[in-house]
């Protein structure tokens, strides 16, 4: 493990477009999946194939078979600019194949050799070039660069979505057998165990037995964190961080807190124990509907009424876009509810009944600030209005915390930035590329601690979660400066029948149950 | 990247974990340490046994707090948090040790 080798951006009072570096990512790849039990449970070869090139061109006509958004995204682009400065890649790493129409046109000129009139016969006219082994390089570091968080379409006058040919490319990439390690592994273990940690059933109980044991000890009351529990009304699925790291755990532990207060039944499943779906990083719809349809099989057979996913960026985008049609109809469950709701409508909504009771002054050592999660913001929705996806959040920090402020609006709501470790690039060996892509962030972070003092910066999604929690130290801030949502919530809300009493007594009750 | 420890030669993966739990002997841990400067003391061996009695039972590493929950009992309440296994292991209980313990990484979104 090699300590940081690459040089940390400097963070501005003000946004910066930095000037080009012709090539400075270039060196920038994760590792390949050269083990064929990464490959081979999703369906692809196992290694690169003999006629990669004429298949990856038979691949790329597939797709753009499939996906009649490919083909509009690779014609439609007149190359105004727009998108080059909204890439944070870009923007923390000056190499000019990160600007978005650039990444674009990796896979643009090989669509235009292989499949236009013009590219097909006079291909220096229309920039249209063959596909070499030069081109596939760049293709497998440069759709490893982009977080498909989609900020560039919103720019895009013609609302070309990057993501949605880097998903393209990234399949074809698989379907050559050229695939990256860390989604593949991932998904293998989805499919072996249940979510991508590989967290087996026994773990997880004993995981869940843990967290009762914690919050008994810390409020006196009893709350539950059932696991297959048949009949339960509500099926909760979130991201196996959620069980393993922190602050994700914190999370968790305020889902449970909301339910046990809201008075209703609910369950996680072994079966369906993560909510992410990698598939959908690596554009595979395979893959995606595979993952999916656990969900719907773990709800079936708990019998459930109605599914909530946890705090999980892509999740619910999976979840919100496209899990009816991956795996529906979900015609068995309860049409009263949102199919499926997130945990912050539930929360939020609990809180407007005011079934909740909330001593927000749990929160006063802390000034709050709210991370949009690219995939939350660009591509789902909350509640039953227009935009609901970022005052949901809000009013729920807002509900449980007395000091909360917005960073720059150019870098909150449909314009936020990644984290800078979303679609996949979540990785060790991509930490060059995490640091770098951190820094519109970090840099409308580091002004609202300067200018409001603000302390803490909440988070909806596991990726970001981790993410922030790495990459913060690099640029002197602290790691635990980042929190779940649900954590501030678990810290305001007072449980029924919870030990209020003075700090010594309760003090003596912690002591005595560890 | 293969690592050498007590005169043999263990296979690792890309990211430096070891490719046979089976194989592992503390010597391991000792060499692995050695190549990131720190020097294994009591408390980090602790941490190691820990992990590996753990995973024997689970077939995973533990979840954060479980570790530090376990760590706490043992070892006193002021050290039961993250902090204190962020002091032993700079670049985290949950990769660093469990790399010096042989056991496989955790993936996903952590």
């Amino acid at each position: 493990m090699a300590k940081a080798e690459f040089e940390i951006p400097e963070l501005k009072e003000y946004p910066e477009i930095p000037p080009i570096q012709p090539g400075s990512m270039a060196h920038s790849k994760p590792f390949v999946a050269k083990n064929p039990d990464f490959m081979e449970p999703l369906g692809y070869p196992a290694e690169l194939v003999d006629n990669w090139q004429e298949k990856a061109i038979e691949h790329m006509g597939d797709l753009l078979g499939k996906y009649r958004s490919l083909q509009v995204f690779l014609d439609a682009c007149v190359k105004c600019g727009a998108c080059t400065d909204k890439c944070h890649y870009y923007l923390g790493t000056q190499d000019p194949k990160n600007m978005p129409v650039a990444r674009q046109d990796l896979l643009r000129k090989v669509y235009r050799r292989y499949f236009t009139f013009a590219g097909k016969y006079f291909p220096k006219l229309v920039g249209a070039t063959d596909l070499t082994q030069e081109v596939l390089e760049d293709w497998y570091s440069y759709f490893h660069q982009c977080s498909q968080c989609r900020r560039c379409s919103v720019f895009c006058p013609y609302g070309i979505d990057t993501a949605e040919i880097s998903m393209a490319a990234r399949e074809i990439m698989d379907r050559i057998g050229l695939g990256q390690k860390y989604c593949n592994e991932i998904i293998g273990k989805v499919f072996k165990v249940g979510n991508n940690l590989g967290l087996p059933e026994p773990a997880l109980a004993d995981t869940l037995e843990g967290l009762e044991e914690d919050v008994l000890d810390d409020t006196g009351v009893e709350v539950k964190y059932p696991l297959d529990q048949k009949g339960a009304e509500i099926l909760l699925v979130t991201p196996s961080a959620d069980f393993f790291a922190e602050p994700h755990v914190d999370g968790l532990i305020g889902y449970g807190k909301v339910f046990h207060e809201a008075g209703v039944s609910w369950t996680l499943s072994s079966k369906a124990s993560e909510a992410a779906n990698f598939g959908m990083f690596i554009g595979s719809y395979e893959n995606m509907r595979r993952i999916s349809l656990r969900i719907r099989e773990a709800a079936l057979e708990l019998g459930v009424k109605r599914i909530i996913f946890g705090e999980c960026g892509h999740a619910w985008r999976v979840a919100y876009s496209f899990l009816n049609t991956l795996a529906g109809p979900f015609d068995f469950l309860d049409p009263n509810y949102p199919v499926p709701q997130h945990i912050l409508e539930f929360t939020w909504g609990e809180i407007q009944k005011g079934t909740l009771k909330l001593d927000k002054s749990a929160n006063d050592h802390m000034v709050v600030t709210f991370h949009d999660s690219c995939n939350v913001a660009r591509a789902t929705r909350m509640g039953d209005e227009p935009g609901g996806q970022f005052t949901i959040p809000r009013n729920v920090i807002k509900a449980v915390c007395n000091n909360f402020v917005d960073m720059d609006p150019d870098t909150i709501h449909e314009k936020t930035f990644c984290c800078g470790g979303g679609g996949g690039l979540l990785t060790d060996d991509l930490m060059e590329l995490r640091v770098k892509g951190a820094k519109p962030r970090m840099e409308a972070l580091k002004n609202v601690i300067e200018e409001h003092g603000v302390t803490n910066m909440a988070a909806i999604c596991a990726i970001c979660k981790s993410q922030f929690t790495k990459v913060l130290p690099y640029y002197g801030m602290g790691m635990d400066m980042i929190v779940s949502v649900h954590q501030l919530v678990s810290e305001a809300i007072v449980l029924t029948g919870q030990d209020t009493g003075d700090d010594d007594e309760q003090e003596d009750s912690t002591e005595d149950a560890a | 990247m293969p690592i050498e420890a007590n005169g043999k030669v263990f296979e690792t993966d890309e990211e430096g974990y070891l490719a046979n739990i089976n194989e592992w002997e503390p010597a391991v841990a000792e060499a692995m340490a050695k190549e990131d400067d720190l020097e294994l003391t009591d408390e980090h061996w602790d941490i190691i046994n820990f992990l590996r009695e753990y995973y024997e039972e689970y077939q995973i590493a533990p979840a954060v707090r479980v570790l530090t929950k376990a760590v706490g009992k043992k070892l006193g309440k002021e050290k039961g948090n993250s902090k204190y296994l962020y002091g032993l292991f700079p670049y985290g209980p949950g990769k660093q040790a469990c790399r010096y313990a042989g056991l496989p990484k955790p993936t996903g979104c952590v």
